[in-house]
């Protein structure tokens, strides 16, 4: 996995779910298919929901990274 | 209103008020006793035993009432472990799976804690456990006890218990299964060493747990000594309540049935009509292989508490398993177990004799809600 930046940069910390899967339900169609957005969310329902999402809508979930607080989701836009 | 929250607790059934009222008058004397109103005490939490043994397909012997389904959760988990505790031989080895209730990973974890080792086997998409991960593990050395629900309480999918008690048989491996969620429901699973129970899921009154202890499996109190209920539950029992629960689950379980056909049309039918009624709406569970009461489902895009709010409102009590509806802050483990959407989602668990006119009800309103919220941004 080449370690370029992601196309798209949502940052939806500090921000109680849904907004982050909200966020990336608005956001992902501004990114080429194929590119990789990232999101960084807090929330805990963040680190299921976001992955989950993926799945639901057959996206290319990538990697979830801890940071010092919640994580950061690297996922692909797939169609 | 329309309570649709039988999964956390069935109404009362008339059958068990009238035996609770009733029981009130003679059961308040301690069993233990050797005088008149103690002997006939006796004779009440005898004839319980007696009964709750036949509805369960065993020894009255095996039969321990305990406060909650909770209490004898913990129980059940901590004997198991405390019996096989060796000094020598290393610490035993516990398996559960992800999407057990609470209770029992609560009891695993504090197992955990003491020095216990502890496998979480995962679970596939619908809440069925992965069966040769839990096979896997439940060989490993020293596995001193397994952990297995007949049902899930919050997606309805039910375990493979049967194949999977044989595979514990096989290993010589204790299994202890939570039927918390079937029992009254559909029978007993086969196999099972240790069984849970608790009476508030099938109509009885609150306060009353079940534990069962097959004769040849090794259970030590974690607890200090106490004599009652064969040294398994401490305390003064609740008579009155367990003889109302007994009897309540008597006629719960007869009308088994009749009653599975029901409320089981009228999952299948919420089921069916939900994708028409709420676009971007996920449902979860095994469609089939599932008891029949629980439907449980997750709309994107909203808050999980503020639909159950708007629910009460228009006079539809439901759960959630989303974080915002729990007072942990944290999304149900069940459904990240699942990999499923956590936000939106709803537990509906229909009540018996519930109308279909109510589920129509229920059904015309959620799609207007949820198009509320959504507007509303929450």
């Amino acid at each position: 996995m080449p370690a370029s930046e992601p196309a798209l940069r949502i940052d939806a910390l500090g921000r109680k779910c849904p907004m982050p899967i909200i966020m990336l339900a608005r956001q992902i169609g501004q990114v080429p298919i194929g590119a990789v957005v990232e999101v960084l969310a807090d929330d805990p329902a963040a680190k299921s929901d976001v992955p989950a999402w993926c799945r639901l809508k057959s996206h290319q979930f990538i990697s979830t990274t801890p940071l010092q607080v919640g994580w950061a989701f690297l996922l692909q836009r797939s169609y | 209103m329309a309570y649709f929250d039988a999964a956390s607790a069935e109404p009362m059934t008339d059958v068990a008020r009238q035996v609770l009222l009733a029981a009130l008058d003679d059961g308040w004397a301690d069993p233990a006793r050797l005088h008149a109103e103690g002997r006939r005490a006796a004779l009440m939490l005898d004839s319980a035993r007696e009964r709750m043994a036949a509805l369960l397909g065993c020894r009255a012997d095996e039969i321990s009432f305990t406060a909650s389904g909770t209490q004898a959760a913990h129980l059940a988990v901590l004997g198991a472990v405390e019996a096989r505790r060796s000094a020598t031989r290393g610490p035993g080895h516990l398996v559960v799976t992800a999407v057990e209730h609470s209770s029992i990973l609560n009891a695993a974890a504090h197992a955990e804690r003491s020095g216990s080792l502890l496998t979480i086997v995962p679970v596939g998409p619908d809440g069925r456990v992965d069966a040769d991960a839990f096979t896997g593990a439940v060989t490993r050395d020293r596995t001193v006890l397994a952990c297995l629900q007949s049902a899930n309480h919050e997606v309805g999918t039910v375990q493979p218990v049967a194949k999977l008690a044989a595979e514990c048989q096989a290993a010589s491996v204790p299994l202890l299964v939570d039927a918390a969620a079937s029992t009254g429901r559909m029978p007993a699973p086969p196999g099972w060493s240790l069984l849970v129970a608790s009476a508030h899921k099938w109509g009885g009154p609150p306060g009353v747990g079940v534990l069962a202890v097959r004769k040849r499996v090794r259970w030590r109190s974690p607890l200090p000594a106490d004599g009652r209920e064969a040294g398994r539950v401490p305390g003064f029992v609740n008579l009155p309540a367990i003889v109302s629960a007994v009897a309540a689950l008597e006629a719960f379980d007869a009308q088994r049935e009749p009653a599975d056909a029901a409320l089981r049309a009228l999952t299948a039918q919420i089921r069916r009509r939900l994708p028409a009624t709420v676009p971007d709406c996920v449902l979860y569970g095994d469609p089939d292989l599932r008891l029949p009461h629980i439907v449980a489902f997750s709309c994107l895009y909203i808050e999980g508490e503020a639909l159950v709010t708007e629910l009460d409102k228009a006079g539809f009590s439901v759960s959630s398993g989303s974080s915002c509806a729990s007072e942990t802050e944290q999304p149900s483990h069940v459904l990240a177990a699942m990999g499923a959407v956590t936000h939106g989602n709803v537990r509906v668990s229909l009540p018996r004799d519930i109308s279909p006119e109510a589920v129509d009800s229920f059904l015309a309103a959620l799609g207007p809600i949820v198009s509320a919220l959504r507007r509303g941004g929450r």
